[in-house]
């Protein structure tokens, strides 16, 4: 009889896989767990308690970081997802081998390479104070890429006669940019939008080098603040961080999958 | 009345002449067909009309006017897509409506035309579904009625029905000769399926290598083919190689190959002379097959093999010459798959005014 013989996994599969999550999982639960652990110090579990979340929102500081991450990510997305999904658009278009390339190369660039070649364009060539300004310019470069691919990808996926039938039916260029093109990458340009506004809130490096002094985010107070100990108060406030890309991301991600059943 | 005139068109894509100085033009209210096989130019010629590629030399006419230089938004001609083309983002009403909503036709006028256009192809009550939730039929009658709501002058199909299933294509051809006749708008139909070709136009170019060979009533190319590749290319058909011995009184007396001398009647486009050399296009059809066949053309040889197609079979039959030919018989005695075996002796025999003589 051909029944349904079900083949099981092997353990060992199921165990590896497990331990694989383990090691990608387990660091930020322990950061999530010592984030309500009623202890000045993250070694043993005391009790539960909200008191560093409470810490965290009285800190004036970490808001005047949390409200200066949080600006810059809003402005540096916005003008990436513009510009990317320009650079996207043109690079679907162009039969210049070499855009796609010249665009796409800032996303596998050492972030230290970019950082320090910012730092240096921006003082000797521009004549810049850093400061917000050169953070959101820096931020706005190592996005663009990003929405650009994706806004790319989306449009490689479609039909070109979907182009080609709106102007047929009398549709100008940019009406049918207006009403074919742009709801049909939508979803890609809003993916896009999440994600530089997620690379931009977490961005270390690059903001490290165009920060100037003054100016702090989120990732540079937390990183100074663990200078001399890692405090619970840390750990609340990489949970919120956590917590927001994880939303972002999930958000991302679903929109683009979502939507790709209707072209099909 | 002329409604459109190709004059000359030449296209080329790189280093290669996809379309070659073609001339033609189409009457206002014709189903006319560009047939050919593939990357014969019927493609980029319709690409040409509608204003998609421009012409590298030569001229397009619509009502007398050159198109040259209009885009194809503001050309009357709408096109039906092989591959459909529905907007996935909005609704099939949506997708009717598009054409009507860019020439700013009100809104309640709009409504009704996309409903009498939908009725038309009977899909009003799927007017909320959206394209991904229709079978490949639907689809594209949903492009249909999307290309002749808004009344074009002209519509444009490329192999429309390429994608479908054998029975549902049947069906979508007698409908689509159905509305062409009910809107009585003018179709350029692309395909390369032959049979689609003369069973839907009134008139079909044949196309081969960026040429027309042919461009005639679906009967007239299939009787009278002007060549050995519309007689190839339409139909089954036996080309016999012959000489042309003599002409005179309306008949041929050709020396055809592994056949001897044998009689014809000649081309109805008169100029075969003494000395030519040509085919002879014999239909399977036109080919008796049995132990005593009627025809002045009679030769004996055995059943190499056949072709059971349900309705008729095809024997391919070795003359005792050597020649082969093929020839048609119904399956029309019940219970019948065929009348002869692999190695049967048989006699084939056909008129001497079967056929019909090609020159080179």
């Amino acid at each position: 009889m051909i029944s349904a013989r079900r083949r099981s996994t092997p353990v060992w599969l199921t165990l590896a896989a497990g331990a694989a999550f383990a090691f990608l999982y387990l660091p930020l639960i322990v950061v999530v767990a010592y984030s309500f652990n009623d202890s000045r110090l993250n070694a043993e579990w005391v009790g539960f308690t909200l008191n560093w979340y409470r810490v965290l929102f009285d800190d004036a500081e970490m808001l005047h970081a949390a409200r200066n991450s949080l600006g810059i990510a809003l402005a540096a997305s916005l003008c990436a997802t513009l510009l990317g999904t320009l650079a996207g658009l043109a690079m679907h278009r162009t039969r210049l081998r070499w855009l796609p390339l010249l665009v796409i190369t800032p996303v596998a660039m050492p972030e230290i390479l970019q950082g320090v070649s910012l730092l240096v364009f921006f003082i000797q060539v521009l004549h810049l104070t850093l400061g917000l300004v050169s953070v959101v310019l820096a931020h706005i470069t190592f996005s663009l890429g990003f929405v650009a691919i994706v806004v790319r990808v989306r449009l490689e996926g479609m039909d070109e006669g979907l182009f080609e039938a709106a102007r047929d039916l009398g549709a100008t260029p940019w009406q049918s940019f207006r009403l074919v093109t742009f709801p049909l990458i939508l979803p890609a340009v809003v993916a896009g939008f999440l994600m530089s506004f997620t690379l931009s809130l977490d961005d270390f490096v690059i903001t490290f080098f165009t920060a100037g002094v003054g100016v702090s985010t989120l990732p540079l107070q937390i990183y100074s603040m663990i200078k001399i100990a890692v405090t619970p108060e840390v750990n609340a406030v990489s949970t919120l961080l956590m917590l927001l890309t994880l939303v972002l991301v999930v958000l991302a991600s679903r929109l683009d999958k979502g939507f790709m059943k209707g072209v099909a | 009345m002329t409604l459109l005139e190709i004059r000359n068109v030449t296209r080329r894509y790189a280093d290669f002449e996809a379309v070659k100085s073609v001339s033609f033009s189409v009457a206002g209210g014709e189903f006319f067909t560009l047939l050919g096989p593939s990357g014969c130019g019927k493609t980029s010629i319709l690409r040409m009309i509608a204003g998609f590629d421009p012409p590298d030399a030569g001229q397009i006419l619509l009502d007398g006017r050159d198109l040259a230089g209009i885009p194809a938004e503001r050309r009357p001609i709408h096109t039906v897509f092989q591959s459909y083309a529905l907007f996935p983002h909005l609704t099939v009403g949506q997708n009717v409506a598009f054409p009507l909503r860019l020439s700013g036709v009100p809104a309640a006028e709009s409504r009704r035309r996309v409903h009498e256009s939908l009725q038309q192809v009977h899909l009003a009550e799927l007017a909320a579904h959206y394209p991904h939730e229709l079978s490949g039929g639907q689809k594209q009658r949903v492009a249909l009625a999307r290309g002749l709501v808004n009344r074009p002058r002209l519509l444009l199909l490329d192999e429309p029905l390429g994608a479908l299933d054998l029975k549902l294509r049947e069906k979508m051809q007698l409908e689509l000769m159905k509305l062409q006749r009910e809107v009585g708008i003018t179709f350029i139909f692309v395909t390369h399926d032959q049979p689609e070709a003369l069973a839907l136009s009134h008139r079909i170019a044949v196309m081969n290598r960026g040429r027309i060979e042919q461009l005639d009533k679906p009967s007239r190319l299939y009787g009278f083919p002007k060549n050995r590749f519309v007689a190839s290319f339409i139909g089954n058909c036996n080309l016999l190689e012959a000489d042309v011995l003599e002409c005179r009184e309306g008949r041929l007396r050709l020396a055809a190959a592994g056949l001897g001398e044998i009689l014809a009647a000649p081309a109805p486009t008169p100029g075969a002379r003494a000395g030519d050399h040509g085919v002879l296009a014999l239909r399977p059809e036109q080919i008796q097959i049995g132990v005593d066949p009627t025809g002045e053309n009679r030769f004996t040889g055995h059943v190499r093999d056949f072709l059971y197609a349900g309705d008729v079979t095809t024997y391919q039959v070795t003359l005792d010459t050597g020649l082969e030919v093929a020839a048609l018989r119904p399956n029309d005695a019940p219970g019948r798959a065929h009348f002869f075996e692999v190695g049967d002796r048989v006699t084939v025999g056909w008129a001497e005014d079967a056929g019909h003589y090609v020159a080179d």
